[in-house]
């Protein structure tokens, strides 16, 4: 019998170049998957892979879509390269995403009625300050109790929903509107200026381009930003060097939920004008694949938040055109983040062929 | 609400019903992290095994071979995770999560051609006992085959952790991989082993929605079921007994609640379905406190990628 | 030089002639809220799409579209890629569909159950479900032995409440012992929590459930249970042969072909319609011969009363649940109070949640 001997070696290096061709190779390989469940499922695989990648984004309304979708996903993936750069598994950013458009929705209803540049910064600034909060919770219990991030984290998600589902259920829910499950519509001072007319690409996505170059600013330009990559390298070095591991640990949960809180407040006071039990489609959850997709890195966010966004547009294309099931978006999103992740073993080990050796059985 | 004896037991046997999935999903997944591996792909798994044992169900008419396909696809399906996250060493959480993602798509895909079919009779045990024994009739008796096992299952599960070697060597390798490899445990069998045996238990979690509960195919059917269960075995502190309890609690919440409704009482209802995440986050707080206490079952390698350089 | 002239000015014309229309052909988009195969509510929307594919003129769909932020561009999709007339089959597209008919004035909307037509290319249209569950009630209220009626209800909004008002006051008409209980599940789709909420109130005592939701789980557990149940949106007869006594159906084909061949005939006017069992868009499935052939006759008979107008389901005198008189004694409830119907008749246990 024989057998192909291979040698598997941890390389010391990486060198940068692979590191932001893998997700390449990742997305790659998901067109090749897709093309793949296409012809299974009895389409043309070009023809379906183009109504998902190229038709979706072939006019200005397009582009001005795939850019509105983009915007929450970048900005919580942003929020969340903090945290996973740093090791702490923060995967509730759809529960701050909620909890931030609880906050910020609550202020917008409060100032119902009210006119003045002032009320829409006020409600971004309480969405934010929302999904702050929300994301202390998992920190704070962390830091002091020890608590896993991951599970509490997670938990919070399901409790921001409800609260939600209740709020526009009941106490809130718009007393002229029959009762039914949503608010008042928020009055026009309390929603994002669109940057054209008759696009519904809006004013959010400065936040978002703004947060992007804050946050390359902290992460490349300052010592906290280095403590952040250090203590994710190794937690014994970091508290070797001295770093307060507490306080980093609630000051990348705090930046995380700030984000998702932005992407919250950016979404009903955007798109949305008001609270409903649907204000977010697992946009949080999504932003983990962005996150990863991007390298933990601001620039390589941007250009994923764009891929990722794409996958929900090509789903609907795909379906007014071909028919074509809507559910393809997620196959395709968890295709991507399995090959990535996979084809990162390229990244940290070498693969060695010894050739081929006899096997004695 | 009428408090006779009967309608108690007849309460506790629908909550006994409601809890099975929780308890099948979460004694897979306790075994998976007792092995040291946190699979966040609960979810996806069990709606991957709802949409098989359904679609087995209407091709083949035959309800054995429909259980049976559910867990080997959702066996099927673990392995992509365990490929992944032991041979290629990939981060748990995102594997995880990704997995979900993936099944929840994939089902629905699948489930196109078998939704609005009615499902099959699945086969009741000892259904004539359950109305004539007053109070314990319908609390042990009617009920399908699958949720006997689901009971059964965690003291199985208890009694294969604690006085078993194979029991043992998962719970050495979930406490500590290194020292576990160095007394020559092969790790990556084990651990696959624990990831392959959590995805068939979730299968059959699927299975028992989309053939005995609701028995239909229906898109997202597991309905965030898979989340509960994940939360279920940190609310039992890896404890399979305590997984029961907790599944009866939280299986309990929603059709008290119910009740509630019925007798004519006002309840916040969403509120109280969020009680579950809320006690479960309590009780890591409350364990997690304490250093001894969480030593005691929680798997210390939880989550973390074990590489054995050869 | 003229020619030349001439032939640049048409085929510019012409291209912006199909960049402003992508397709000459008239084409009908549908927008679900639900998968077409949802057995309720969305299957029957389809079965109405196939109904006009069926007289000659193409649909397009995109089911399980979510009323969030996702749905206007949907809906302005299907605007830009050539569609006539546009469908939008749940309340919550009721402020993307107005949004999309201002940008597309030669588009024409229809917005199932919604009341706003803030533009004159927006036409909203709904069902009397009401006059079903009249139907309904009466034979409940004949059928059970318990005198405990289970209803299965998804949000307070007024047509739920009328739905649970006319089953009770049908019901009270024939058996004045009955007691409505009812569950709010808070989605109009779940199975899981609907077959629940089911079986909590057959275990409280229902020997007939009634759902105001759309999957056939509800029919399914009381199959199980043995004890009566009626179908919701769609004949769910398949689903439990032995227990549904009947099924209210929605069939909008009738209309959506109408309104098709309006559009594609250019007679088509914004209008508010809201049919009922006369019109057909209300239609109940073969009644269950269990129920005896005498009982029967009687339903068939109040339906053929309520069809032509010789009943109504809201007849006077009617009192709230405090007793404080809503409809006097002799006349019938107008369509505005139906519309904004927020009460419990009298009768009907418990509080309207808040």
């Amino acid at each position: 019998m024989e057998a192909l001997l291979i040698k598997v070696e941890k390389r010391n290096d990486v060198s940068p170049s692979i590191y932001f061709l893998t997700p390449v190779l990742a997305i790659f390989l998901t067109l090749i998957g897709g093309a793949i469940i296409f012809y299974v499922l009895g389409f043309n695989p070009i023809e379906a892979l183009k109504f998902f990648f190229i038709t979706p984004i072939s006019d200005l309304y397009g582009l001005s879509e795939l850019l509105v979708k983009a915007t929450p996903l970048c900005l919580i993936a942003i929020g969340l390269s903090f945290c996973f750069k740093s090791n702490n598994w923060n995967i509730g950013a759809e529960g701050q995403l909620i909890f931030g458009g609880i906050v910020g929705g609550g202020v917008a209803l409060l100032f119902y009625g009210h006119e003045g540049f002032y009320v829409l910064p006020i409600i971004i600034l309480s969405g934010a300050i929302g999904g702050m909060i929300f994301a202390m919770i998992p920190a704070i219990l962390k830091t002091y109790f020890n608590t896993n991030e991951i599970l509490v984290s997670l938990m919070l998600v399901y409790v921001a929903k409800l609260l939600l589902d209740y709020l526009v259920v009941g106490p809130w829910s718009n007393p002229e509107g029959f009762n039914f499950p949503e608010t008042r519509q928020f009055s026009e001072s309390a929603r994002m200026p669109i940057l054209f007319d008759g696009l519904r690409i809006h004013a959010g996505i400065f936040i978002t381009l703004a947060t992007v170059f804050l946050s390359w600013l902290i992460l490349y330009k300052t010592y906290l930003g280095f403590q952040i990559k250090v203590s994710g390298l190794s937690l014994k070095t970091a508290k070797y060097a001295g770093y307060k591991g507490k306080t980093m640990i609630i000051i990348v949960f705090v930046i995380s939920g700030a984000c998702a809180g932005l992407a919250g407040v950016g979404e009903i006071t955007g798109p949305i004008g008001q609270l409903h039990r649907n204000i977010s489609p697992d946009y949080g959850f999504t932003a983990i694949i962005v996150a990863f997709l991007g390298r933990l890195n601001p620039v390589g966010i941007i250009f994923a938040s764009l891929v990722v966004a794409l996958t929900y547009l090509g789903a609907e294309t795909a379906q007014i055109f071909l028919q074509v099931p809507k559910y393809t978006g997620q196959v395709f999103q968890g295709m991507i983040l399995f090959f990535l992740l996979g084809s990162d073993y390229l990244l940290f080990f070498k693969i060695k062929f010894l050739g081929l050796r006899k096997n004695e059985l | 609400m009428s408090f006779d004896i009967n309608f108690i037991g007849i309460l506790i046997g629908a909550i006994m019903a409601s809890s099975v999935p929780l308890i099948l999903a979460a004694c897979g997944e306790l075994i998976t992290e007792r092995s040291g591996v946190l699979n966040l792909g609960v979810e996806g798994m069990m709606i991957i095994g709802a949409i098989s044992g359904f679609a087995l169900m209407v091709v083949t008419d035959n309800l054995f071979l429909a259980v049976m396909g559910s867990m080997l696809s959702g066996l099927i399906i673990s392995i992509i995770f365990a490929l992944l996250t032991q041979s290629l060493l990939t981060n748990h959480v995102a594997t995880g999560l990704a997995l979900t993602i993936f099944g929840i798509g994939m089902s629905a895909m699948i489930g196109k051609n078998f939704v609005g079919i009615p499902g099959k009779e699945f086969p009741l045990l000892f259904v004539s006992l359950k109305e004539s024994v007053p109070f314990f009739g319908p609390i042990f008796f009617g009920h399908s085959i699958i949720l006997y096992f689901a009971f059964l299952l965690p003291f199985l599960t208890n009694y294969f952790l604690k006085n078993t070697k194979v029991g043992l060597i998962v719970r050495a390798v979930g406490d500590s991989p290194t020292s576990a490899s160095n007394q020559g445990i092969n790790v990556l069998l084990v651990r696959y082993s624990c990831i392959l045996y959590g995805g068939a238990m979730c299968g059959l979690a699927g299975a028992y929605l989309s053939l005995i509960y609701t028995p239909q195919w229906i898109e997202n059917m597991t309905g965030g079921r898979g989340w509960i269960a994940l939360a279920l075995v940190v609310f039992a502190t890896w404890s399979p007994i305590k997984v029961l309890i907790g599944a009866l609690i939280f299986g309990g919440i929603t059709i008290l609640q119910l009740h509630m409704q019925a007798v004519g009482l006002r309840i916040p209802v969403q509120l109280l379905s969020a009680l579950p995440y809320i006690m479960t986050i309590i009780v890591l707080v409350v364990i997690s406190r304490d250093s001894r206490k969480i030593k005691l079952n929680t798997p210390t390698s939880l989550g973390q990628i074990f590489y054995k350089e050869k | 030089m003229y020619k030349y002239f001439l032939r640049y000015v048409i085929s510019v014309l012409f291209l912006l002639g199909i960049s402003g229309q992508a397709n000459a052909e008239f084409k009908v988009g549908f927008v679900y809220v639900g998968p077409t195969g949802d057995h309720g509510w969305t299957y029957q929307h389809d079965e109405g799409r196939k109904a006009v594919e069926a007289a000659g003129i193409k649909t397009t769909y995109v089911e399980s579209v979510p009323e969030g932020a996702d749905a206007e561009r949907v809906i302005r999709q299907l605007a830009q890629s050539g569609h006539d007339l546009i469908f939008t089959t749940s309340f919550g597209y009721m402020d993307p569909t107005n949004k999309v008919a201002k940008d597309f004035p030669n588009v024409k909307f229809e917005h199932a159950t919604g009341y706003k037509r803030e533009h004159s290319n927006v036409s909203t249209y709904s069902a009397r479900f009401y006059e079903g569950r009249t139907l309904l009630g009466h034979m409940a209220g004949k059928m059970t032995k318990t005198n405990v009626i289970g209803y299965i209800a998804s949000f307070p909004i007024p047509e739920v409440i009328r739905g649970i008002n006319a089953m009770t006051l049908a019901a009270q008409k024939v058996n004045p012992d009955i007691k409505t209980k009812i569950v709010w599940v808070f989605t109009w789709y779940d199975p899981g929590k609907e077959s629940e909420a089911a079986q909590a109130l057959i275990d409280q005592g229902a020997d007939i459930i009634m759902q105001h939701t759309d999957s056939t789980a509800p029919v399914q557990v009381a199959e199980k249970a043995g004890v009566w149940s009626f179908g919701q949106a769609s004949d769910m007869q398949r689903f439990a042969p032995k227990s549904i006594l009947t099924s209210i159906i929605d069939d909008w084909a009738p209309y959506y072909v109408e309104r098709s061949i309006a559009a594609r005939d250019g007679t088509w006017k914004q209008q508010d319609t809201w049919h009922g069992l006369k019109e057909g868009m209300v239609a109940m499935a073969p009644y269950n011969s269990a129920m005896g052939s005498d009982l029967v006759k009687e339903v068939e008979q109040l339906q053929k009363d309520l069809a032509s107008g010789k009943t109504h389901s809201f007849t006077g005198p009617i009192y709230d649940q405090k007793g404080n008189i809503l409809v006097a004694a002799g006349s019938v409830a107008d369509d505005g109070m139906l519309a904004g119907m927020n009460v419990y008749v009298k009768g009907v246990e418990g509080d309207i949640p808040q």
